[in-house]
């Protein structure tokens, strides 16, 4: 799995892409674990456009994010949820707690 | 009814074959011509219960997954997943929303994710003998879409 992280000017963006299972979690979440010790903008943007496939292990990545985010004072929205990873989150009910667009 | 097709896997409880067997359950099921939605309702089934077997079934040692698939006459794909690992004691418990013995890593949907994509769905288990999950998704006709 491919994990981007651009910083633009006023917040972050985060681009996923390929298959996120328990596998590719973890270093999904190595990489999110740089991002603890620096700053973090206001507006964070999580971008699913290119996510292949996700499941339960999926939900984890996303609440973590969402968490760490907000510790930081900061907003997360997710974008370009793509109809599988959508039909998985709402199973769960996660579009009650997080933002998605 | 017996099944028109059927295939069996035997894996090592290892993460990287995650994917393995939800491509193979995946290529397998092709052959009732299903919608790109139902073919993710599978990989998703296959998923979550392929992860369990390895995060949950074998806390000590690298046991095995048996996944099994069939197709019907009438257009049902059933699969099984089977590891012989440490079972669950308590399976109503288990499927409890949110409920989960893993880490912060884990979140507790997967038996609820899998009830929900499959039409039909089972969890036998036995503690110290190991967990079999089954599940049933109809894949619509193709004249009828
Ligand atoms: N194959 C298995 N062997 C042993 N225990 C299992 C097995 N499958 C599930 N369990 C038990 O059932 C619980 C619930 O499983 P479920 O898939 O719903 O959640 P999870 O795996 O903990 O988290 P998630 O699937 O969201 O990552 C697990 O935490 C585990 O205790
Ligand atoms: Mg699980």
């Amino acid at each position: 799995m491919d994990v981007k992280i651009e910083r633009l000017r006023e917040s972050l963006k985060i681009s996923l892409k390929g298959e996120l299972d328990e596998h590719a979690a973890r270093g999904v979440l190595l990489r999110f674990g740089e991002l603890e010790s620096q700053a973090l903008p206001a507006r964070c943007v999580l971008d699913l456009s290119a996510l292949g496939f996700t499941d339960s292990s999926g939900i984890a990545v996303l609440l973590g994010l969402e968490r760490r985010v907000r510790d930081a004072g900061g907003e997360l929205s997710v974008v370009n949820i793509p109809s599988q990873a959508r039909r998985v989150f709402d199973a769960a009910g996660l579009s009650r707690i997080m933002r998605f667009e | 009814m017996r099944p028109i097709n059927e295939m069996t896997l035997t894996f090592p409880a290892r993460s990287v074959n995650e994917g393995f067997a939800r491509l193979s359950a995946a290529a397998f099921a092709a052959q009732l011509d299903p919608t790109m939605d139902e073919l993710g309702d599978i990989k998703t089934v296959i998923s979550e219960a392929v992860t369990n077997c390895i995060v949950h079934a074998y806390p000590d040692a690298l046991g095995s997954v048996r996944m099994r698939c069939r197709i019907y006459p009438d257009g049902r794909f059933e699969a099984s997943v089977s590891d012989g690992g440490v079972g669950i004691a308590d399976i109503e418990k288990a499927r409890e929303p949110m409920f989960s013995t893993g880490g912060a890593e884990r979140s507790g949907m997967g038996f609820t994710i899998m009830e929900s994509f499959a039409d039909s769905f089972t969890v036998r288990s036995r503690p110290g003998k190991g967990t079999t999950v089954r599940f049933t998704k109809r894949i619509s006709p193709r004249a009828k879409r």
